[in-house]
């Protein structure tokens, strides 16, 4: 840790998008062996820097110095020939390809100008193991993989380069908590072999579970750098949103029991990954879904959503047997469904098209007739959309694909919130989006709540359970295991829960998830 | 056991195409009238591979032109055209005395060579034609080709009107290539084994064949993991014209003369793209082998001669073919039908 010798310097980088200013005289000083956090919210600045950072943009000024000696990326490619390797948040697999293929991609191991696949082999099963993917297996086509599983050999991709400086952007969002445990085992040992680390992350505890200095980006600028553990939560987070912040979560209103629950699932099953899940939710009502990542809570959102082919078990709709084939029936207005899907730039957006294209798709019916689409009509419900989520767009014409991650998330909700739906399933809305966008979608949910609405979110994020649902509904392997309500929902009983042991018998010791 | 799953996996849509090919060509040997009438003779056999061989390498060359640009999520739709500038050029220097004109002799067997090296050259400068303008000047490949295979077709009408070719042709080399070793083994087929073995495989485990295939699986992801995506792509239609060229080679070998056909044309680059899917590769770009589309052209020119052992009556040919190849092409998506998350069904 020498402090005087930084590893990588960035000075005074500013960089434009048309009339955007994305980074305004950044600045940005790495030492080996620390992992340096960068904190902010979507739109502070943290991709662009990244992305200069690993050649994918160039800064419009400013220089950057690796050991003192000033650098400059023209694309990845020359960034990582310096050792600067990043793990994008966007993840840069290649799906046809094999984990194998993927890990080396980049500078394959060759023998006579050929590719030597078992060298190839070695490296991959070896970077799998130090990334915590030893039961990946290397010939396995990236496209057959859950995004989780993803995440690592993304991990693994990057460990592979023999990074010097290795950065996390979102790095463990998609993973689950036993993961993200072995990942940041891996973390630590790099910062011991004097790796400079750059971690960002939308979760706060592993910021401080992890960082050694950490920076925050306001409008482009660093606001501040402190050393690790020097800030509480509450200061670190008003020096990101820039005002004074507190409770993200809206009060939970106390209700009277439901007489009659507006979705019933009774023993819906999807071998191997469903079996048998039953679960009611009253109008009002925000059900969340925990447990470990993969335990079927992605699936039963798709089943109830039509999605998924042969699947058994009722549901019931205000009490009305209901069989749902396709996204078109789940929404029309018998069932009025909606999901949120977890995906948002394949499931949720088309991104090269227009704001107002994607906002209408799912409600076209409600503003068309005979198939002739009333533009009058569909501009004021768009109106009352951008309104009501306060979607920050440069007008409804632009792509949605220019807006940032936490406004694309939102006009996916406002496309379905379009429809009045009347049960709303949520997969993991929240992901990668800042703190900010987040609070304002957890006062959505309450309100549309109140409005009648019956939810289901799903989420890997146990804060957001805890905060947000009157009940959550722990899964293990494909089924509900245990149900929390009110003060029950804690984090300890959701860990123990989801790791399907008895809160009551353990100690603290079921705190922190062991290895899968 | 795991490993071969991989593997199979990996392969299917080349061992599909492998089955559809061989199913259709046992048919049409065993109704094939030299057989039936005389019998499994090595003769008989020998001249039944070698006519569908003759026939099946020219399309085989195309299918493996269209394969390395398919791979990169593109299309070619210039590879017709390339084949019939390359046929017309290839009708002016396969001369046994190339360089006459200039008071040079290169002799009969160098001059011919020389010949060869410069039609395929022409194919290359094509296909390099075509790289540069979908990587520099950033044009879908599509229209692209649409463009330049209208300009490599006006050159092949301008340096030849009407067919012909010169007289003083180099027919021996022709004569070699459409002959068989043994009696049963065509040469036509080992000179395109030769091909596969020697540009194939390479180029199949090369970084830039790799990177080929991360091109058309998803360029941002190839991009963002540093791989040489230009060079990656432009190599991918030098490839398909240095193809297209041979293609041109062997028509001219078969024909002795050059011609300016635009139907062949037109029909030769459709041909090539059933050819390509039949043949397992996704016209998503990614997956799929030439090795496939291979297997592919040949499937697609057996369901031409069963026709015409079947005795089916001429005028339902085209429309017999059509739905067979339609059955054939079906084939490799049934497994849709087994999918259970209805999203894999947009995969």
């Amino acid at each position: 840790m020498d402090s005087t010798n930084p590893l990588f310097r960035m000075e005074s980088i500013s960089k434009r998008y048309g009339g955007v200013r994305a980074l305004e005289k950044a600045e940005l000083t790495v030492h080996a062996g620390r992992v340096h956090a960068i904190l902010g919210e979507n739109g502070a600045g943290k991709s662009t820097l990244i992305k200069i950072m690993a050649g994918v943009v160039a800064p419009d000024e400013g220089r950057m110095l690796l050991d003192g000696r000033e650098v400059s990326f023209a694309d990845p490619a020359a960034a990582n020939a310096a050792g600067i390797v990043c793990v994008f948040q966007e993840l840069s697999l290649i799906p046809e390809l094999s984990v194998a293929d993927n890990i080396v991609v980049s500078h394959p191991p060759t023998r006579f100008g050929m590719i030597d696949r078992r060298a190839q082999r070695r490296i991959a099963e070896d970077a799998l193991q130090r990334a915590g993917g030893g039961d990946i297996h290397p010939s396995t086509p990236v496209r057959d993989l859950p995004l989780s599983r993803r995440q690592i050999v993304e991990i693994a991709k990057a460990l592979a380069r023999k990074p010097r400086v290795l950065i996390l952007d979102e790095a463990t969002s998609a993973l689950s908590a036993s993961d993200v445990e072995s990942i940041f085992g891996v973390i630590r040992r790099l910062r011991d072999e004097g790796v400079a680390l750059l971690y960002i992350s939308h979760r706060m505890h592993e910021i401080t579970e992890l960082a050694d200095v950490c920076t925050v980006f306001r409008n482009g600028r660093n606001v501040e750098t402190y050393e690790a553990g020097s800030k509480t939560d509450e200061q670190v987070v008003e020096l990101m949103i820039g005002r004074e912040y507190h409770n993200v979560f809206p009060p939970k209103p106390v209700r009277p029991e439901a007489a009659k629950p507006l979705l019933e699932v009774r023993n819906l099953t999807w071998a191997p990954r469903l079996n048998g899940v039953s679960l009611d939710v009253s109008a009002g009502e925000i059900v969340g879904l925990g447990g470990l990542d993969g335990q079927g809570q992605r699936e039963l959102l798709l089943a109830l959503f039509g999605v998924l082919r042969g699947t058994s078990g009722d549901i019931f709709v205000d009490g009305q047997a209901v069989s749902i084939n396709s996204p078109r029936q789940a929404k029309d207005d018998k069932i009025g469904m909606a999901l949120i899907p977890e995906d948002r730039k394949t499931e949720g957006l088309m991104l090269p098209m227009a704001v107002r294209d994607n906002l209408s798709f799912a409600a076209m019916s409600l503003f068309s007739r005979g198939g002739i689409i009333d533009r009058g009509a569909e501009q004021k419900a768009i109106d009352e959309m951008i309104r009501l989520l306060a979607i920050k767009t440069d007008g409804i014409a632009v792509p949605a694909g220019s807006l940032s991650g936490g406004n694309q998330q939102k006009v996916v909700i406002a496309k379905w919130l379009m429809r009045k739906p009347r049960i709303i399933l949520l997969n993991d809305p929240t992901r990668g989006i800042d703190v900010g966008t987040k609070q304002e979608i957890y006062q959505l949910l309450r309100q549309l709540a109140d409005n009648g609405a019956a939810i289901i979110l799903y989420s890997t994020d146990y804060d957001e359970l805890i905060g947000c649902c009157d009940k959550v509904l722990v899964m293990y392997d494909g089924a509900v295991k245990r149900t929390l309500t009110g003060a029950g929902i804690t984090e300890k009983a959701l860990i123990a829960s989801a790791l399907n042991i008895d809160s009551d018998t353990q100690g603290a010791g079921a705190m922190r998830p062991a290895a899968q | 056991m795991s490993e071969w799953r991989f593997w199979f996996n990996g392969q299917r849509g080349t061992l599909l195409a492998l089955a559809i090919f061989i199913a259709m060509f046992a048919i049409y040997l065993f109704n094939h009238p030299a057989i039936v009438n005389n019998g499994f003779t090595v003769q008989g056999v020998g001249n039944v591979l070698q006519t569908a061989a003759n026939k099946g390498v020219l399309l085989a060359l195309l299918a493996i032109a269209q394969t390395f640009v398919v791979l990169t999520a593109g299309i070619d739709l210039s590879v017709g055209m390339i084949f019939v500038l390359c046929n017309v050029v290839a009708s002016f220097v396969l001369v046994n005395n190339l360089g006459a004109a200039w008071g040079m002799n290169l002799g009969p067997v160098f001059g011919p060579l020389v010949g060869v090296l410069i039609v395929v050259l022409v194919g290359v400068a094509c296909g390099a034609v075509n790289g540069a303008i979908v990587i520099f000047g950033r044009l879908q490949p599509i229209v692209a080709t649409i463009a330049t295979s209208a300009v490599f077709f006006g050159i092949a009408l301008w340096m030849r009107p009407q067919p012909g070719a010169t007289p003083d042709f180099a027919k021996a080399l022709g004569k070699f290539m459409l002959s068989k070793f043994y009696g049963v083994i065509p040469a036509s087929m080992v000179f395109l084994l030769i091909l596969v073995v020697l540009m194939w495989i390479p180029f199949r485990r090369s970084v830039l064949g790799r990177a080929t295939y991360a091109v058309g699986s998803s360029e941002p992801a190839a991009y963002m993991s540093g791989m040489p995506i230009r060079p990656a792509k432009f190599l991918a239609y030098v490839w398909s014209g240095f193809f297209s060229g041979l293609g041109g080679l062997y028509i001219t070998f078969v024909t002795s003369s050059g011609q300016a056909d635009s139907a062949a044309a037109g029909t030769y680059t459709l041909n090539s793209i059933a050819a390509v899917v039949l043949g397992g590769v996704s016209l998503f770009g990614g997956r799929g082998s030439a090795i496939g589309a291979i297997f592919g052209a040949l499937a697609f020119l057996t369901i031409k001669d069963l026709m015409f052992v079947l005795n089916v009556d001429p005028l339902y040919q085209p429309l017999l073919q059509g739905v067979i190849l339609l059955i054939a092409v079906s084939i490799g998506s049934a497994r849709l039908f087994q999918v259970r998350n209805r999203l894999e069904l947009f995969g």
